[in-house]
């Protein structure tokens, strides 16, 4: 299907993006991979007057550790993080999410702005982002801003991005040494989105306790949340089956979970508990539990 | 130029073109309509399917996801870029040696994604190969022989390497 007609712009920087976004008072979109975009936009879904061009700014893009935090350009494909070393070494959930994006060509497009920028509620990398407590560095007409994940993303397709605001790079925090993390995701046969897909990061202390625990999951509810109820029962506990079975348990008491034509609610409480069950295994070495158990 | 129309210039399969589009245009319509390749295929409306699958600048892309724009000062294959003078290109060979095809309607798109897989990496294993044609759907084959064809053109493509480098070696 072909998109309604609209006009067309390349932005040759950030700034020159948001001047553009403001003058045409909200008819205009951003383009980056198109990845989200250009399929609503064949569908009709979608149809802005205006789409302004980002995708050649190389100020957005690239990988880079500063301090505590692991910074990626907005305009960084999937591709490129789920390969980059920096990011293999230092946060290899972030890896393992990106790199079960889609498929092969989705990835060498989409980029991880577009992709947290969009807010699909079944997305995997806003997991991610609220698992490793992403930081959203944003350029609008009002200067620049920090979002925290937490208070990104609204609803589903919905987001604190401010008005004529870009999406200029996302930061996430490097966990204590020694942790280690998983992303699970249970897609979709048909499009391979998250049904429930849940990022874990664990630490275990010098004493065989849990130090340290973030959980996050997207895809069951119609925003993707933390799910503090499964870290608060991991803390201070031996990283064992029974206490991961437990905590898991908890995992769907966190988000409004909602049921859709393809996954009921029940089922996706399920679900929850399931991926979260085998995110926490991984992140602690154990195999997966035997199916039926 | 019309009003609202955007000129871009691109390299397809080696030969530069430049064309004045409408913005709405996919690359997709450009090499099929403009241009005359038709081999490059539009299986379905959703992105999914990927038999519109070329090379854009060496990596493999859905072309009905592309705009023509974004495509402004790239390098395109398509499926009739593969072949050269000296006859088909190795993963070419491997579809016709193990008969990769049934209809042949998704077969473009699954031999510019195996070309693109091989690029990366030369020796993948199955279940690489399987991982690298999730974005290509087959209503014929059942993928079996596809992924047959992506190994015998992976060993083709190894041992041609292996001649050169001795050739190589050789004439040192
Ligand atoms: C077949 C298919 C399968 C997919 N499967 C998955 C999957 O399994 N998991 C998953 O998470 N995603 C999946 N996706 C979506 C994919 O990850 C998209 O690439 C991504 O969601 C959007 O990134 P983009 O760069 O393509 O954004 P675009 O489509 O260019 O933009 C998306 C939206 O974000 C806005 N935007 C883009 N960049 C910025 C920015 N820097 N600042 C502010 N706003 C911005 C745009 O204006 C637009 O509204 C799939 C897509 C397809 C086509
Ligand atoms: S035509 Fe189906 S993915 Fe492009
Ligand atoms: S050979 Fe018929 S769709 Fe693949």
């Amino acid at each position: 299907m072909i998109p309604k007609a609209f006009a067309y712009e390349r932005a040759h920087s950030v700034a020159e993006a948001v001047d553009l976004l403001q003058q045409a008072g909200g008819a205009a979109k951003l383009l980056a991979g198109g990845h989200s975009l250009l399929p609503l936009m064949k569908l009709r879904l979608s149809a802005p007057a205006k789409l302004i061009d980002i995708s050649r700014l190389d100020e957005l893009r690239g990988v880079s550790v500063v301090g505590e935090r692991l910074f990626v350009g907005a305009l960084t494909t999937h591709h490129q993080v789920a390969t980059h070393p920096l990011v293999c070494q230092h946060l290899p959930v972030l890896a393992e999410a990106a790199a079960q994006i889609g498929d092969p060509q989705v990835r060498n497009r989409g980029t991880v702005g577009g992709n947290l920028a969009h807010a699909d509620a079944a997305s995997d990398l806003p997991a991610v982002a609220l698992a490793l407590e992403a930081q959203l560095h944003v350029q609008s007409p009002a200067g620049d801003e920090v979002f925290a994940a937490e208070d990104f993303f609204l609803g589903p397709l919905v987001t604190a991005l401010p008005e004529y605001g870009v999406l200029r790079a996302v930061s996430f925090a490097l966990p204590p040494s020694g942790a280690r993390s998983c992303y699970s995701k249970f897609p979709h046969p048909a499009s391979g989105y998250a049904v429930v897909g849940v990022a874990a990061v664990v630490a275990v202390g010098a004493r065989g306790t849990v130090e340290f625990a973030r959980v996050a999951v997207t895809g069951a509810a119609d925003v993707p949340y933390r799910a503090r109820a499964v870290e608060a029962v991991l803390l201070g506990q031996p990283p064992q089956p029974e206490v991961l079975r437990a905590a898991a348990g908890h995992a769907a008491d966190d988000g409004a979970i909602a049921g859709d034509a393809f996954a009921s609610e029940a089922y996706r409480r399920h679900l929850c508990a399931v991926m979260t069950e085998r995110a926490l295994r991984r992140a602690c070495g154990l195999a997966d539990a035997a199916a039926g158990a | 130029m019309e009003a609202g129309k955007v000129r871009v210039s691109l390299e397809v399969n080696g030969k530069a073109y430049t064309a004045e589009v409408e913005p709405r245009l996919l690359l997709v319509h450009l090499l099929r309509d403009q241009l005359g390749l038709t081999g490059t295929h539009i299986g379905c409306d959703t992105s999914q399917c990927g038999a519109c699958t070329v090379l854009l600048d060496g990596q493999a892309v859905k072309s009905c996801t592309v705009l023509a724009v974004q495509a402004d000062g790239g390098r395109v294959t398509t499926v009739e870029g593969l072949a050269s003078p000296e006859g088909l290109h190795p993963v070419q060979i491997g579809f016709w040696e193990k008969h990769g095809l049934q209809c042949g309607f998704c077969t473009p798109g699954v031999i510019m994604t195996a070309v693109g897989l091989l690029q990366d990496n030369p020796r993948p294993t199955e279940e690489e190969i399987r991982t690298a044609l999730e974005g290509v759907l087959c209503r014929c084959t059942g993928y079996q022989n596809i992924v047959r064809a992506v190994q015998y053109a992976a060993s083709q493509m190894a041992e041609a390497d292996e001649r050169r480098e001795v050739a190589a070696a050789e004439t040192e």
